[in-house]
């Protein structure tokens, strides 16, 4: 049987969901033994999401035009898709800003407000994205498959959720141990 | 004609970022441009809400370095509480911050980096990661996976959770170190100085062989550099005051409080990076280039204060003849201060003071603006909140670790582009070279830019009518 293609996705999020990942530590050796990492910001330097990817954890919220892009992209080529962490299932804190209502606001603060030379917005067109006006969990724009809420999930909790998979199996979402938020 | 190479994105970083490179009409480097891209608006959208929840707020700016925000917001609130946090507060924050920057460098060097030294800078990019390290030599990679865990536990014994854990707060922190939990670290901390030996020696005999070149290719430039030192210039990482020095070693400015950091620190902006570019502002903008950070701090110091860290801090001298002054130097500062760490946290937990219950004073709202500093594993981090009598925040500015050495890894970027770069032509390798330039720094993105990802590679050389003449890709 071929291996498991698996892939961890950074949109709007601290990295502290990807940090949980991490902290699976010696785990993470016996993941390595039954899955092909074939996208992560944290473990593979491959630069395009690939076709047929099996499972991705998802982190982070959608922000900006880039991450919408990415999302797109990564579901049409993932089989289970998991919004991973609070950010991901709620859009937590990137979406405090929302209550502001347009995107300007936060701009200006930091640019405009705090930038003491050369205060301008960084808007240089094809590199930096524009942001969205609003900040939306995942499942606003593409179907997900499993929710593991948690800022970030425990290792424990990613553990739990990851191990089924491996075997072919869903995991149960359920009770404070897999579905508790922050 | 002069062309542009853009490289998008940039992996094994902690964030989204992409690079220019512009050339001159001979088709050699002119310049280049290091971009981050993605910004989240931490310093509006905290106004409203009460100073004591900013420390969890701001620690969901960074998953890496989540205990730098707690520290720098508890700090800021024992000023607007105008207490004196209790001796044992003082001495459990030290312990988490030094158990911070021992997870975090290891999560650096071991996960991040070790791969490009150890599999090769043009080793296959799919293998050229954390995974590969495992595959091609477990023992490492398990000892570094464990050297990370060993700072990480020490925060979850400390905070009850390893990311994002509620603790310290203005006056103090919430609870003090347990009895099995000072004897966990007591029994862990052989095998991580082993661990910390291994890397040190390791990295010494590849920087005298096969990266010899690196260090005078990878951001070798003079420049200021700033970080805080505590009592007759001994390092530190949470208390202490300011200092700057130069590449020669000389003391600029020192003394300095957070307070006044508005006098001497500036931030530019530019159009083509969600990255501000902080500067020191005697020398004004670009000139007050400065780096923060692991090197920086070890260049500030004057010594380090525990007897296995200074014996590597006098080689690290005598190495560089002087003032070590290459970017590439950052992975040794970090393996030298992961020393420093364990050195630091075995003697706190054998300090009875880590068991007191003491640890918090309680006071209202008596200040209506602060500032906190701390040593964030990436350098210098600085929050500054002005409240209304209720507690309620009315403005924040935050001057992050990754921000201030935003002109730094510029200039790294540049050097390695014009080191590798001519004839209009990128020459196989060069993607990775660069990369691993910015990675020097270990930036941390999302704290820099409050914001955090992941994209694809993307090498465009443009001509100066913006017309794309060549791109790379990388997949
Ligand atoms: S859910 Fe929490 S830990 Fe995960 S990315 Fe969001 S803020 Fe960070």
């Amino acid at each position: 049987m071929d291996k498991i293609k698996f892939a961890t996705v950074w949109l709007a999020g601290c990295s502290g969901c990807h940090m949980s990942f991490l902290d699976l530590d010696e785990w993470l050796i016996d993941l390595a033994a039954a899955v092909d990492v074939v996208f992560s910001p944290v473990g593979c330097d491959l630069k395009t999401y690939p076709e047929g990817v099996d499972v991705c954890l998802v982190e982070g919220a959608i922000a900006n035009q880039e991450n919408l892009e990415l999302i797109y992209d990564v579901r049409r080529k993932t089989k289970l898709l998991i919004s991973f962490g609070d950010c991901a299932v709620t859009a937590n804190v990137p979406a405090m800003r929302n209550m502001l209502g347009s995107s300007s606001a936060v701009l200006k603060r930091a640019y405009l407000e705090l930038g003491d030379v050369t205060p301008q917005l960084p808007d240089e067109p094809g590199i930096v994205p524009e942001l969205l006006d609003r900040v939306v969990p995942v499942h606003e724009v593409v179907p997900v498959d499993i929710f593991m809420p948690g800022c970030p999930p425990s290792a424990d909790r990613i553990r739990a959720t990851l191990e089924p998979l491996l075997k072919g199996e869903m995991p149960v979402m359920e009770g404070r141990s897999m579905i508790k938020f922050g | 004609m002069s062309k542009t190479v853009v490289i998008d994105p940039v992996t094994r970083i902690e964030g989204h970022a992409k690079i220019s490179i512009f050339l001159n009409d001979a088709g050699e480097v002119d310049d280049a441009r290091f971009h981050v891209v993605e910004y989240r608006g931490f310093e509006k959208f905290c106004e409203g809400r009460p100073f004591t929840e900013m420390a969890g707020i701001t620690a969901r700016i960074c998953g890496i370095c989540p205990v730098s925000h707690l520290l720098a917001a508890a700090k800021t609130g024992d000023k607007i509480l105008a207490v004196k946090i209790p001796v044992a507060a003082e001495k459990l924050r030290r312990m988490m911050n030094l158990a911070q920057i021992t997870q975090s460098h290891a999560l650096s060097f071991f996960h991040l980096s070790s791969p490009d030294f150890l599999l090769g800078w043009d080793s296959d990019p799919a293998k050229r990661n954390v995974f590969g390290l495992i595959a091609a030599d477990p023992d490492l990679a398990r000892a570094g996976i464990r050297l990370r865990q060993f700072g990480q536990t020490i925060i979850e014994l400390l905070g009850a959770r390893k990311i994002h854990a509620a603790w310290a707060v203005p006056g103090g922190v919430r609870s003090p170190l347990s009895e099995e939990g000072r004897t966990w670290i007591r029994d862990r901390l052989p095998e991580s100085f082993e661990t910390i030996t291994t890397a040190l020696n390791l990295f010494k005999t590849l920087i005298d062989q096969q990266l010899k070149d690196e260090i005078g290719i990878f951001g070798e430039f003079p420049s200021l550099f700033m970080g805080l030192v505590g009592k007759d210039g001994k390092w530190d990482h949470y208390g202490g005051h300011l200092r700057f020095v130069d590449s020669a070693g000389t003391v600029i400015a020192d003394g300095l409080s957070e307070d006044d950091y508005a006098s001497f620190l500036g931030e530019a902006v530019e159009k083509w990076s969600y990255l501000k570019f902080p500067y020191y502002k005697p020398l004004g903008y670009p000139a007050g280039i400065y780096r923060v950070g692991p090197l920086a701090r070890l260049n500030v110091c004057r010594y380090i204060g525990t007897p296995k860290a200074d014996q590597e801090l006098k080689e690290f001298r005598d190495r560089a003849g002087g003032v070590p002054t290459s970017s590439f130097l950052y992975h040794y500062a970090r393996l030298i201060e992961i020393l420093a760490c364990l050195e630091h946290i075995q003697d706190l937990v054998n300090d009875p003071d880590v068991v007191s219950p003491r640890v918090r004073a309680e006071g209202g709202v008596n200040e209506l603006e602060a500032i906190g500093v701390s040593e964030a594993p990436r350098g210098t981090l600085f929050h500054h909140y002005k409240v209304d009598e209720h507690g309620l925040i009315q403005k924040v500015n935050l001057i992050i670790a990754t921000g201030q050495n935003n002109l730094a890894m510029n200039k790294t970027v540049a050097q390695i582009a014009k080191h590798y770069i001519h004839n209009s032509d990128i020459p196989e390798g060069f993607l990775n070279r660069v990369e691993a330039g910015i990675r020097c720094f270990d930036p941390c993105l999302s704290c820099s830019t409050h914001a955090a990802g992941q994209m694809p590679l993307h090498v465009q050389l443009l001509g100066a009518d913006g017309h794309v003449i060549q791109e790379v890709f990388r997949d």
